[in-house]
Formats: C-alpha cells, sequence, structure tokens
C-alpha cells in the first residue's frame, strides 16, 4: 500500500465542542477520536441530543471545534482562515440534510450544478456532470423541475446529486431519511449502497438503524463520545434463514 | 421445516418431490439456502407414513423419493385447512435476553450495557445481510416481501435495545 492510501481521508483527535460556560457548560462533542478510510462507509447512531450533528458539523467545517483537530487527506482544517475553510467546504466536503435544503427557486439541474459552479467548474463542466447525476440517480425525467414538484424521496436524490457535483472527498449526511417514508428511506439506501459502490467516501449521522446498516462500520454515541464500534462487514447471511424460522 | 408447510405447498396438485423444492425457493430466495433437500424429503416421508400424504406413482417403480408424486390425501387436506384456519405467531425469546441483563448486573457478572452492545453489533450485521439481500431481489419478488418482514423484526428489536440501553444507564447511574 502507498502512503497516500495510508492516511485517512477523515481525521479527527481529541475533538470537543463546549457551548456556555460554569454551571451551563455543555460538552456537545467531548473527546472524539475518528478515522476514516478512503471509499469506507461510516455510520453515526445514537439518541437524540448526543450531540452527533454537532459532530458532523465538526467534521466537515461547518462549525469550529473548542478544542482538538480535523483533517481531510492529511491537511488540518480546524486552523484554516475563513477564507480558507470557506473554500475547503466548497470543494472537498458536501453535506446531506434530513430536511434537503435545496434552493426552492431553482429547478432540480439548477441545483445539482450549483455546487459544482461554486468549487470552480465551468458552467458547461457543471451543467454535463450535473445533467449525468440525475441520470445515474434516475431522476433525468425531472431536471427541469422545481423541488416543489417533487417528491421526498426525489428531493432528497437531488440533494445527494448535488453533494456528488462538486466531487467531494467525503459526503457528510445528518439524518438523511428522517423526512422519508418506507419506500422513498429504500431509495435513499440503495443509493448509499451504490456510492459506497463506486468509492465514495460516506459518513453517515442517524438513529435509523436500516441507514446504519449500510454502512462498514457503525460508532455508538453517547454524551458527545464515541463509545462502542462495530464492523458491521463481514457478514452473518447463511444465518438469515433462523430468523424467519428455516434451519436450526 | 414444518410438516404442515410441506402439505400445504402440496394442495395445488400433486408434485414431485423437485418441484416441491422450486416453489420454496421462488418463495423464500436466498433465505431458502438455509433449507436442505434432505430435509424436506425426511418430512415427506413421515407425512407419508402418517397417512397425510399418499405416493401417486413412482416413475420406473423406483423406491427414491425424488421419483415419487406425492399427492395430499383426505386426512392431509383436513389437516391443512385447519392450519390455515389457525392464528399463530412466532415468539421471540425476549424473557431470556431480559433475564441475563436483570442477572448479570444484580450478581455483578457483567456490565449490562456491554451486553446490550454486543447484542446490538449482532442485530445489525443481520440487519445489513437482511437489507442487501432485500435490495437484490427484483422489485416485487416473493422473497423480498419476506426480507421486508426480517428487516422490520429486526428494526423492531433494535428500538428495544435502545430502550434497554436508556434504562439501564439510568439504573446504573442511580445506584
Amino acid at each position: 500500500m502507498t502512503e497516500a492510501a495510508d492516511t485517512p481521508v477523515l481525521r479527527a483527535r481529541g475533538l470537543r465542542k463546549e457551548y456556555g460556560t460554569g454551571e451551563g457548560l455543555v460538552r456537545a462533542v467531548d473527546g472524539v477520536d475518528l478515522d476514516v478510510c478512503a471509499g469506507e462507509t461510516v455510520a453515526i447512531m445514537g439518541p437524540s441530543g448526543c450531540g452527533k450533528s454537532t459532530l458532523l458539523h465538526l467534521l466537515g467545517g461547518l462549525d469550529r471545534p473548542s478544542a482538538g483537530e480535523v483533517s481531510l487527506n492529511g491537511r488540518r482544517i480546524d486552523d484554516l482562515s475563513e477564507k480558507a475553510l470557506a473554500r475547503t467546504r466548497r470543494t472537498d466536503v458536501s453535506y446531506v440534510f434530513q430536511s434537503f435544503h435545496l434552493m426552492e427557486e431553482l429547478t432540480a439541474v439548477e441545483n445539482v450544478e450549483l455546487s459544482a459552479l461554486l468549487a470552480g467548474r465551468s458552467p458547461r463542466a457543471a451543467r454535463r456532470r450535473a445533467e449525468e447525476l440525475l441520470e445515474q440517480l434516475g431522476l433525468a425525467g425531472r431536471a427541469r423541475f422545481l423541488p416543489s414538484a417533487l417528491s421526498g424521496g426525489q428531493r432528497q436524490r437531488v440533494a445527494v446529486a448535488r453533494a456528488l457535483s462538486n466531487e467531494p472527498l467525503v459526503v457528510l449526511a445528518d439524518e438523511p431519511t428522517g423526512n422519508l417514508d418506507s419506500a422513498a428511506t429504500l431509495d435513499v439506501l440503495q443509493l448509499f449502497e451504490d456510492l459506497h459502490e463506486s468509492g465514495q467516501t460516506l459518513v453517515i449521522v442517524t438513529h435509523d438503524a436500516r441507514v446504519a446498516a449500510t454502512a462498514d462500520r457503525m460508532f455508538s454515541m453517547r454524551d458527545g463520545a464515541l463509545v462502542d464500534e462495530t464492523r458491521l462487514t463481514g457478514g452473518t447471511t447463511g444465518r438469515l434463514g433462523t430468523l424467519v424460522g428455516l434451519g436450526d | 421445516m414444518q410438516q404442515e408447510v410441506i402439505l400445504a405447498l402440496l394442495a395445488k396438485e400433486p408434485s414431485y418431490g423437485y418441484q416441491l423444492r422450486a416453489r420454496l425457493r421462488d418463495a423464500l430466495g436466498p433465505l431458502g439456502d438455509a433449507l436442505n433437500a434432505g430435509q424436506i424429503y425426511v418430512t415427506l416421508t413421515r407425512l407419508e407414513k402418517a397417512g397425510l400424504l399418499a405416493v401417486e406413482r413412482s416413475a420406473g417403480g423406483a423406491d427414491r423419493s425424488d421419483r415419487k408424486v406425492y399427492a395430499l390425501t383426505p386426512a392431509g387436506q383436513q389437516r391443512v385447512a385447519e392450519w390455515v384456519a389457525e392464528v399463530g405467531w412466532p415468539r421471540p425469546d425476549l424473557a431470556e435476553f431480559h433475564l441475563k441483563l436483570i442477572a448479570a448486573a444484580s450478581a455483578r457478572l457483567a456490565d449490562p450495557l456491554a451486553i446490550v452492545d454486543t447484542q446490538r453489533r449482532e442485530l445489525l450485521r443481520r440487519l445489513r445481510d437482511a437489507q442487501r439481500a432485500a435490495m437484490a431481489e427484483p422489485a416485487g419478488s416473493a422473497a423480498a416481501l419476506l426480507l421486508e418482514g426480517v428487516v422490520l423484526r429486526l428494526q423492531a428489536d433494535l428500538r428495544w435495545l435502545e430502550a434497554c440501553e436508556t434504562n439501564w444507564t439510568h439504573r446504573r447511574s442511580g445506584s
């Protein structure tokens, strides 16, 4: 293996985020160490209020830690200037949110190409990539629709396409299925499986076990800290039969 | 495999053993891998001895079970009708796990939260496998529906584990 392959895409050390002071001090994130390798899907599960969304914001530079380090491809981002951090957010990371956060006055394809344009692609290249992505996600026929004309599942797929259009090092997803019904959830799960297959690095914060189960590794988060790590690959398929009353 | 299932799958028409296995494979998809053909033939032989099945004909007079056509007897039809009308539901053994946590905590054998974590790891692995198997099925397949049942039950079990975790976290910090 080359040295580059050994460097995690995303690395956090001693990450803390505190709000308030004295009696009112809240440690939302309390000493998190995390390495995410290229092509890996990592899920972080925990009850609401455990700090998982705050952690995701720190990992992508949406928020700055009170202490600790975050690196993308071996480069520290926690100590960057505002300007440099904004550039990193546009080019190196993408977010997928529970409530989609699409621009309501832009069409699907305009929403998708926006993040490629912000990352510095030419309008022509951005449009081509946006159309390719919508095609891949089965939304080619909806490219000219406004978000309001799309179902929840379709909106989330547009949001995922937008997250991919700047070809980020890592996609950070915060409760991506939180607003979706069961069928649309399945669509998004399938989409994450496809991303995983294509080698996209993905960190997903969720309390939906189905989403967590698409990951290679899953962390449980309690009171701001990662308390348990589970490797989900390695399989149990042979024993699935026992769950439905087949075999011993 | 329950004897009644085998009987009921023969209710459509008399069939060779291999036809029966094909029906099971269609219905169960990847979950059918857990079944072994030998078990099915053993069950068929038992049902025949019990008078619930009869062998209609044997190809070439051979005594091999895969060469026989099996048909329901009137008693077999009666049994299938009763079974279809029965209300039954698989019982997950929640009490055993619940008592394990209580015993582990009271005798200080292990940390109940560690037991919950271990259990969750296993259930998540199974959920991952079931979900992947379900996604690999063509839309509308019979096996996909069964796999959805597996996924939903695992989700329910995982939610119960969350409740166990919350409860034992409070108990531990309260003691």
